[in-house]
């Protein structure tokens, strides 16, 4: 037991002092080990893009060939002309104009209000915190799509059926309380001591926030602002009850409308779902960076 | 001279401690667009609907505002119908499968992906994008591979098998249940595996050398080590992953369109096609709020179990 432990350390030894592999790989890992895991990744990749890719191939087919049996990835006689017919659909561009709009308002909206809703919480230690915290986390529990018809009569009395600002208010709330459980992690994590020698120098509240806190919250923010894009980027439920003139959809809404004639438009269809999925992708690798560490570094230190 | 400096040190320490309390209290103004937002958007609607459970309201007096009390009876309805229970067992299935396949698979790409390997940015950037897909573009997608003729599933399954094997994966309820919960399984890994990567990388190198020092194994120190760290952060996650799972309204409802029986369903795609579909708005509003208490007791059950392990 104990020679082989020894044999594995001058192994090892070996390996560090030739430098090539141990440069590369983990130390302990064998050669077949390490093909076994790459053959691992590389399936899960397969399975991870083989949807994705599935999209692009039926939206390069030509529209005589659009059901069929074959597997190629790129389909004979492949064409662009669903993407052109997409966009040259002429409500597509008022969707794409209408969902940026939505999206990124109400992202800058939530993202305001959600930091400086966590911040307090991280801060501050007032009386019903613990059950302010807890009561945003029921709202994940109630099923959103529950919410539909108080919330339309809500809209309603309010007058916001159908305007930007109404659907707003909802993306916003529904962005809400996982932002602030969030960010509220990652404010924990920072260290009070560097606000607090901020106000020895007298700055006050807005100044440290501003100036000090946020740029070092700024993975945080990075990924509480991803998902409260893709919350709306991709939403289609809520849209499609407080939104109702065909001016006013998302391009989800008009995805799903496009779905009605699935047969004669599924290439269209297709190249559509790829122009609304590829913002979406886009903005997701930029904040890939950010993913881990904004994500998980309240958790580790609470 | 000197005593002059501390004291003066003193009183400047002392003024911002002053200042930082005053600054502190201000905080909570900021409290308040979230509260707001809060109590206008989600709250008053909870409540509303709520009420609204108690009621009979339905699409011929929805205009009315004159909705007549019936006590529990939506309740009872629900509770004495046998495909409540059917498709209860149906979403404590579908949650529990999706999210221990989540775990499963979610950590252990984390544990391969969290290794010196080349390529390792690229891999994690593949294995993400199926969060970065819309979930309902992700579901007709998915409903696209599984279409029973031209589908890639149905047409590899039948070059390998023959076609016997050709599975009626959108017509056949239990078949549209196992389709909705590998479309689903695909959606729900990545985001298990960033947090795991996350946690994975928070723990110091320094304990997998000692062990290595004592000879522990890969699987005591898997056992020993790395799990039991990996705790804090995966608690918060499995208990969102499983809310949102349990309340996942995408993938079911365009899996199993208009043209499936109810046996497909999970809870919440049920209420959904009774509200919408037959227009029972108080009866799906009890079925929301019953939806809404299993959650809470579940969550608040599963943290409570976690303290008191912690405890221990």
């Amino acid at each position: 037991m104990k020679s082989s432990v020894i044999n594995k350390r001058s192994k090892n030894y070996y390996y560090r002092n030739l430098d090539i592999k141990s440069s590369y790989f983990d130390r302990g890992d064998s050669k077949i080990k390490i093909i076994i895991i790459y053959a691992i990744l590389i399936l899960a990749c397969f399975i991870a893009l083989y949807p994705i890719i599935n999209i692009v191939t039926i939206s390069l087919r030509p529209s005589d060939k659009l059901l069929s049996t074959s597997l190629k990835i790129i389909p004979d006689n492949a064409t662009f002309d669903n993407f052109i017919n997409a966009i040259k659909k002429p409500a597509f561009l008022t969707w794409v104009k209408n969902s940026l709009i939505i999206s990124l308002l109400s992202t800058a909206f939530a993202l305001t209000i959600s930091v400086m809703g966590a911040y307090a919480f991280s801060r501050h230690n007032f009386r019903g915190k613990k059950m302010g915290l807890n009561l945003l986390l029921l709202t994940q529990m109630f099923p959103a799509p529950m919410i539909m018809l108080p919330l339309y009569i809500l809209m309603t009395k309010l007058r916001l059926t159908d305007t930007y600002m109404g659907i707003i208010i909802v993306y916003i709330a529904n962005a809400i309380p996982f932002n602030v459980w969030l960010m509220k992690g990652y404010f924990d994590s920072i260290d009070m001591s560097l606000e607090e020698s901020a106000y020895v120098d007298g700055a006050n509240l807005v100044t440290a926030f501003y100036k000090i806190i946020l740029p070092v919250a700024k993975p945080g923010i990075a990924i509480a602002a991803l998902f409260a894009f893709m919350g709306s980027w991709s939403e289609y439920i809520m849209a499609r009850v407080i939104l109702a003139t065909e001016d006013m959809y998302t391009l989800p809404m008009g995805l799903v409308s496009m779905q009605g004639d699935f047969t004669t438009q599924w290439g269209v269809y297709s190249a559509t779902a790829l122009i609304t999925a590829i913002p979406a992708m886009l903005v997701f690798i930029c904040c890939s960076k950010y993913l881990v560490s904004g994500m998980t570094a309240g958790s580790i230190k609470g | 001279m000197r005593v002059k400096k501390g004291y003066y040190n003193n009183l400047q320490i002392k003024s911002a401690k002053g200042s930082f309390n005053r600054e502190k209290n201000k905080i909570l103004l900021f409290l308040i667009p979230t509260v707001l937002v809060m109590l206008l958007v989600v709250v008053y609607p909870l409540i509303f609907e709520i009420v609204l459970s108690f009621k009979r309201v339905v699409l011929q007096n929805l205009r009315s505002w004159n909705w007549p009390n019936v006590g529990f009876d939506n309740y009872n309805r629900i509770f004495q119908e046998p495909i409540f229970y059917k498709v209860l067992g149906n979403t404590l299935l579908w949650t529990v499968i999706n999210v221990a396949c989540h775990v499963f698979f979610g950590m252990g790409l984390a544990l391969l992906l969290n290794r010196k390997l080349p390529g390792k940015g690229i891999i994690r950037l593949i294995l993400i994008l199926p969060w970065a897909m819309p979930e309902y573009i992700v579901a007709l997608t998915w409903k696209g591979l599984f279409n029973e003729e031209f589908g890639t599933i149905n047409v590899v399954l039948k070059a390998i098998f023959g076609s016997d094997a050709m599975l009626p994966w959108l017509s056949d309820p239990k078949y549209v249940f196992i389709a909705s919960i590998i479309a689903n399984v695909w959606l729900g890994i990545p985001f298990i595996m960033m947090v795991c990567l996350g946690g994975l990388q928070s723990i110091d190198k320094e304990y997998y050398e000692a062990a290595e020092v004592d000879g522990a194994s890969n699987w005591q120190k898997l056992k020993n080590i790395t799990l039991p760290l990996l705790k804090p952060v995966m608690t918060p996650a499995i208990i969102l992953g499983s809310v949102w799972t349990f309340n996942k309204v995408n993938i079911i409802y365009i899996m199993a369109g208009n043209n499936v029986s109810d046996d497909a369903h999970i809870l919440v795609t049920y209420a959904m096609k009774k509200a919408f579909n037959n227009y029972n708005y108080s009866y799906s509003a009890a079925f929301a709020v019953i939806i809404f208490l299993i959650l809470a007791l579940f969550s608040s059950s599963f943290i409570k179990a976690q303290k008191m392990n912690q405890v221990r």
